[in-house]
């Protein structure tokens, strides 16, 4: 019983994994090995696809371009999520509930029903193709995840040990950074780190709203299954190169963007 | 003079009134406790002057200076909580100084206040815990050495014994009633137990349904109620109630001149027991509970009221045993239909040589 277990999860893992590992075996083939029939599995590995890669569409700018990205939509979301979700779970009126379902159900709706409006909204403000443009519109499309996330973290802290900070003179901005920020470090961190993820992998607005000027890295991969024509090899090391920094930065992070998904679901 | 004054103080949530309209002074040194059935508003009003709720109308004045709007941090009163509520992330050293170091005052007179603090309440060797390491009583202390610290115009006090065994709740409640002694800081104190009110405090506050129904020292409270529920919520075991309807048409009791519809109440104490076919009632025994320094014996009169009557000695009766109840007259109270005192009886004081 305990085998086939294990045999079924590591099958279940190598499927799961086996798009990626192509993928990264493919950035280091040539074209010609990249479609040969059948595929190879071993095979003298080669950098070209990284330099014409480099050299064909400047990686940098783009990387440029979706660190600040998420990193700016993170800081803003928690800057927001953070009074939004204190006010909601410290200070729940009659339509608390309602709000937090309504921010959710955003969620909801298929993102290209909104298109056309934050299209004509980002090009009549100048917003298009910039990264203020980008950074808007990823902290908009996290705030509902952020805020719920932070709103049930902040439900498992008692109100009465906010109100004895208060009791013992504290400012709301004291109450803040003393009492509320130490005990939800955690679930802030795995909030924003969250965030970070969601913004950096976002593919749907930076494509529709962004070029090469504020281009990020998704609208990069995009840009290498164009009109001349498929070129696996140079695709994929595009990719490798998109997804290798999130990777490793997942990797380092998992613990934190575990325990603040199931923060409150197992108690 | 009033140390703290609440003048037709109202709270309303949504569309209940909640306290309606509450007028208390409040002396310098005084040891107040609210005391009520749950419900009865006693925590919300204590959360209003802490300035955790915002009072709707009315006014709230504390040492001359009017407090009504100020937020809770402004108004120098510390506050010892139900759940205790510490800081899980700091130490008990933290915790206790956390209120003098937000008023920026100096390092070496904090650790001096927290370690005098300490010694009082016990807690020296335990300052570099933190609250997950300690007993629920150890964090009592800690939550009252954090209100001490500070040495606040008021001390208000959320029912902080109810999460305490019973062990433990008597004997905090002696070291509470021994630090007010020595401190002799007003405090406010809210419970539900009237044992606490009764043992703790100058003067109970007894609250009903958002209005205060009497406001005396203890022992005013349990001599000479203003009505029936005051009668009745203090003292253990209750006061025994008996319509008039059902007592025996006798001159003793027709001098008592008891209305229409009205009872009077009689302390278990009052109620005395003799053999059967002696006494002013027949009854009959139903239970009888020896707690050892006295015995309480419940009983059913032949007019089907209950009476519970409460003696110092040792008794032979069983349930089932027919009783003669002698009812000390002198001392029954009389209350009207509506449950308002019209008659106080007489208590047997102790007489002074």
């Amino acid at each position: 019983m305990k085998v086939l277990r294990t045999i079924l999860s590591w099958g279940v893992a190598l499927l799961l994994f086996f798009p990626l590992g192509w993928l990264v075996l493919t950035a280091f083939k040539t074209e010609l090995q990249a479609i040969s029939v059948p595929p190879l599995l071993f095979f003298p590995p080669t950098l070209e696809n990284f330099t014409i890669v480099q050299e064909r569409s400047d990686y940098l700018l783009y990387a440029k371009n979706s660190l600040i990205t998420s990193v700016a939509s993170t800081i803003l979301g928690l800057a927001l999520a953070f009074p939004a979700a204190y006010s909601m779970a410290f200070f729940k009126g009659k339509y608390t509930k309602d709000i937090l379902m309504w921010m959710l159900s955003t969620k909801m709706m298929p993102a290209v029903g909104a298109l056309v409006p934050i299209y004509v909204l980002a090009q009549g403000s100048g917003l298009l193709d910039t990264r203020t443009g980008l950074v808007i519109i990823f902290t908009l499309s996290n705030l509902p995840i952020m805020v719920w996330m932070l709103y049930s973290q902040f439900k498992e802290i008692p109100g009465e040990i906010l109100e004895a900070a208060r009791m013992d003179g504290a400012s709301l901005w004291q109450e803040f950074r003393m009492v509320l920020l130490p005990l939800t470090l955690g679930g802030l961190a795995s909030t924003g780190l969250l965030c970070l993820v969601l913004s950096w992998n976002e593919a749907f607005w930076s494509l529709n709203l962004s070029a090469a000027k504020a281009g990020t890295l998704a609208t990069l991969i995009a840009s290498y299954s164009s009109p001349e024509g498929l070129f696996w090899a140079k695709l994929s090391a595009a990719s490798f190169m998109a997804i290798a920094p999130i990777v490793v930065f997942g990797w380092f992070s998992q613990k934190q963007l575990v325990q603040g998904l199931t923060f409150g679901a197992v108690k | 003079m009033a140390y703290l004054k609440l003048e037709r103080i109202e709270k309303i949530f949504g569309e209940t009134r909640v306290i309606k309209g509450i007028d208390l002074d409040i002396r310098q040194g005084e040891f107040v406790v609210f005391v009520g059935p749950s419900g009865c508003g006693k925590s919300t009003l204590l959360r209003l002057i802490a300035g955790l709720e915002h009072i709707n109308s009315g006014t709230l004045h504390l040492d001359g200076r009017d407090i009504t709007n100020l937020p809770s941090s402004k108004r120098d009163l510390a506050m010892v909580f139900q759940s205790y509520a510490l800081y899980p992330h700091m130490s008990v050293y933290e915790n206790m100084s956390f209120a003098l170091k937000l008023a920026k005052a100096d390092p070496a007179v904090i650790s001096d206040k927290v370690a005098r603090a300490a010694k009082i309440l016990n807690l020296t060797e335990y300052l570099q815990r933190t609250p997950k390491e300690l007993s629920g009583g150890q964090r009592q202390r800690v939550a009252i050495g954090r209100a001490i610290v500070r040495a606040p115009k008021v001390f208000l006090f959320d029912e902080p014994l109810s999460n305490l065994d019973a062990a433990l709740r008597g004997q905090t409640r002696i070291e509470i009633a021994k630090l007010h002694r020595d401190l002799g800081a007003t405090t406010i104190y809210v419970t539900h137990d009237q044992v606490e009110a009764m043992t703790l405090a100058d003067r109970v506050v007894v609250l009903r349904d958002g209005l205060i129904e009497q406001v005396g020292t203890p022992l005013e409270l349990y001599d000479r109620p203003a009505n029936q529920f005051v009668a009745q919520f203090i003292g253990t075991p209750q006061m025994n109630i008996v319509a008039a309807a059902q007592l025996p048409a006798l001159d003793a009791v027709g001098a008592l001149g008891i209305p229409a519809g009205g009872f009077i109440g009689l302390r278990p104490e009052n109620v005395i027991l003799h053999p059967a076919a002696q006494g002013l009632l027949k009854g009959t025994v139903d239970l009888v509970e020896a707690l050892g320094a006295e015995t309480l014996i419940y009983i059913t009169t032949a007019q089907g009221a209950q009476l519970v009557s409460r003696q110092n000695e040792r008794t032979p009766l069983r349930a089932g045993d027919a009783v003669g109840v002698q009812i000390d007259t002198e001392a029954a109270h009389v209350f009207d239909a509506k449950g308002r005192i019209i008659r106080t009886g007489q208590t047997h004081e102790t007489p002074t040589h």
